[in-house]
């Protein structure tokens, strides 16, 4: 299984929430905007990134589980 | 990389026979070309995705995706199924999706028609640039010819769509079609899963369903013997700036971009630096680019990209980065304004740009150009940001000499017949340059 936090960009309102609570694999832009590690998430630290994602007042950060990786659009 | 077949005698397939005044009539199109073939069974469906997966075709309108992945994505979708011919060009420097509608109409509409049949749908919607006057009035008088000979077994609807950058833009221009806002949305699910009124939908540029309007006629083995075998085919470019013929040209795909030069009547004057793929492209200067091989594979090998076919020729004594600073500003005026890295990203990118042109931006500020390019870099809902990223790194590659000049707070002076040549929409964006 790999899980892997992405962003809905428009959702998204820089809060920054999510980069306070997994500052592992989150780090903001100079707007406040999150940049996110897009490697799979370790198991030990899967409780942070469903922890930041929880927390989004916008509910724009995604914890994505197995994923297909499929990219039909260039 | 194979090389270009000795085709080239074979040109123009789409352009041919095109009138300077009129588009080609529904009697002349059947008189040159037999009709279209029938999908009516399974087998026959069969028979012509296995001619579209032959062929190699890839879409022109940008990405350069195979035609057969989409469409057999867009088939395997539960119906009815929906086909959009997307002529909206938003690109200001391309004009070849306005050409081909407007001279060769039937051709657009026979590849749409076609792949309607092949993925099952029997509705068709033709999107053009409500600017685009005579490519409008080709296809809605062709529409006409054609409701009169009773040649089409599905509904083709027209949508005259905005000409602003993005109205072209997949998701876009579906969540205009469904009744929303021209704005791209957050994907997945894509088009071909839930696309216009939530049904699959095979969008695909005019140009595209042109070829493959020749394909299902002419055959897979016909259409490569043009192109290389990576990008099959003719493909057709508009090349403008200093050259002594601008225009739209059909040259084999992979043709070096020298040779197209040339059949463009050559350098009016001596050149500096390249534009390709458009202002989502990039710069090269201008002896790496005459070597260029104008095919999506070649390009992206060589850190460009073709986009939807766009070539823009920088004389000497031209300021390109004044020109990409243009360029920039009124692409961040373009956000469609809904992904915080795009809006301020874009925002500070145009801004320093704009600065350093001016002669008023202290040394290092290009840092931070990089450093915010590298940062937005594939970081909106769509490519647009991703697009800029790779204008302005490209400029900085290959305007390093004139950056560092204008960095040392000297303003730029372009020739004043040189200033400004890279077309924009009017009314033109905002400009924070005024000492020109």
């Amino acid at each position: 299984m790999t899980a892997r936090l992405r962003v809905n960009p428009i959702a998204c309102e820089a809060h920054g929430l999510c980069a306070e609570l997994f500052p592992e694999w989150i780090e903001l832009d100079d707007w406040g905007y999150p940049i996110i590690d897009e490697r799979p998430i370790p198991p030990a630290l899967l409780d942070h990134a469903r922890r930041a994602a929880d927390a989004c007042p916008t509910l724009a950060l995604l914890l994505e589980v197995a994923p297909s990786r499929r990219d039909t659009d260039a | 990389m194979t090389e270009p077949s000795a085709g080239h005698k074979k040109l123009p397939r789409l352009l041919a026979g095109l009138h300077s005044d009129r588009p080609i009539g529904l009697d002349e199109h059947l008189d040159r070309l037999d009709p279209l073939p029938r999908a009516d069974s399974g087998e026959a469906r069969a028979r012509l995705l296995e001619a579209i997966e032959q062929s190699g075709l890839r879409g022109r309108g940008g990405g350069g995706f195979p035609l057969a992945a989409k469409v057999r994505a867009v088939a395997a979708g539960r119906g009815p199924w929906v086909v959009v011919a997307n002529g909206a060009e938003g690109e200001p420097a391309s004009n070849k999706d306005d050409v081909l509608m407007a001279g060769a109409p039937h051709l657009v509409l026979d590849g749409a028609v076609l792949a309607a049949r092949v993925v099952g749908a029997d509705e068709v919607i033709v999107c053009v640039k409500r600017s685009a006057e005579a490519a409008l009035e080709a296809i809605f008088e062709a529409l006409q010819e054609r409701r009169q000979a009773g040649s089409d077994d599905v509904e083709i609807a027209v949508a005259e769509v905005s000409s602003r950058y993005l109205a072209g833009e997949e998701s876009a221009l579906v969540n205009h079609l469904s009744g929303g806002p021209a704005k791209p949305t957050f994907v997945p699910p894509r088009p071909f899963e839930q696309g216009v009124g939530g049904r699959p939908t095979l969008i695909q540029n005019v140009e595209t369903l042109a070829h493959l309007a020749l394909i299902v006629r002419y055959g897979a083995a016909w259409f490569r013997e043009l192109g290389t075998s990576d990008d099959p085919g003719s493909v057709l470019i508009t090349v403008s700036g200093s050259v002594a013929t601008p225009g739209v040209y059909e040259i084999a795909a992979g043709t070096e971009l020298g040779h197209l030069i040339r059949a463009a009547g050559g350098p009016t004057e001596p050149l500096q630096a390249m534009l390709v793929g458009g202002y989502a492209g990039s710069w090269f200067g201008v002896e790496a680019a005459l070597k260029l091989e104008l095919g999506h594979s070649a390009l992206r090998a060589a850190g460009g990209t073709l986009g939807p076919g766009v070539v823009f020729a920088l004389p000497e004594g031209a300021c390109g980065l004044s020109e990409t600073a243009r360029v920039a500003a009124y692409l961040a005026e373009e956000s469609s304004e809904q992904c915080g890295p795009c809006v301020h990203g874009l925002a500070a990118i145009a801004n320093a740009l704009a600065e350093i042109s001016a002669g008023q931006a202290p040394p290092g500020t290009h840092k931070w150009v990089a450093r915010w390019s590298e940062d937005i870099d594939g970081r909106g809902a769509c490519h647009h940001p991703d697009g800029v990223v790779r204008l302005v790194t490209s400029c900085l590659e290959v305007f390093a000499e004139e950056i560092e000049r204008h960095e040392q707070s000297r303003p730029c002076h372009p020739r004043p017949t040189l200033a400004s040549l890279l077309p924009l929409p009017s009314p033109a964006p905002r400009l924070a340059l005024e000492d020109r």
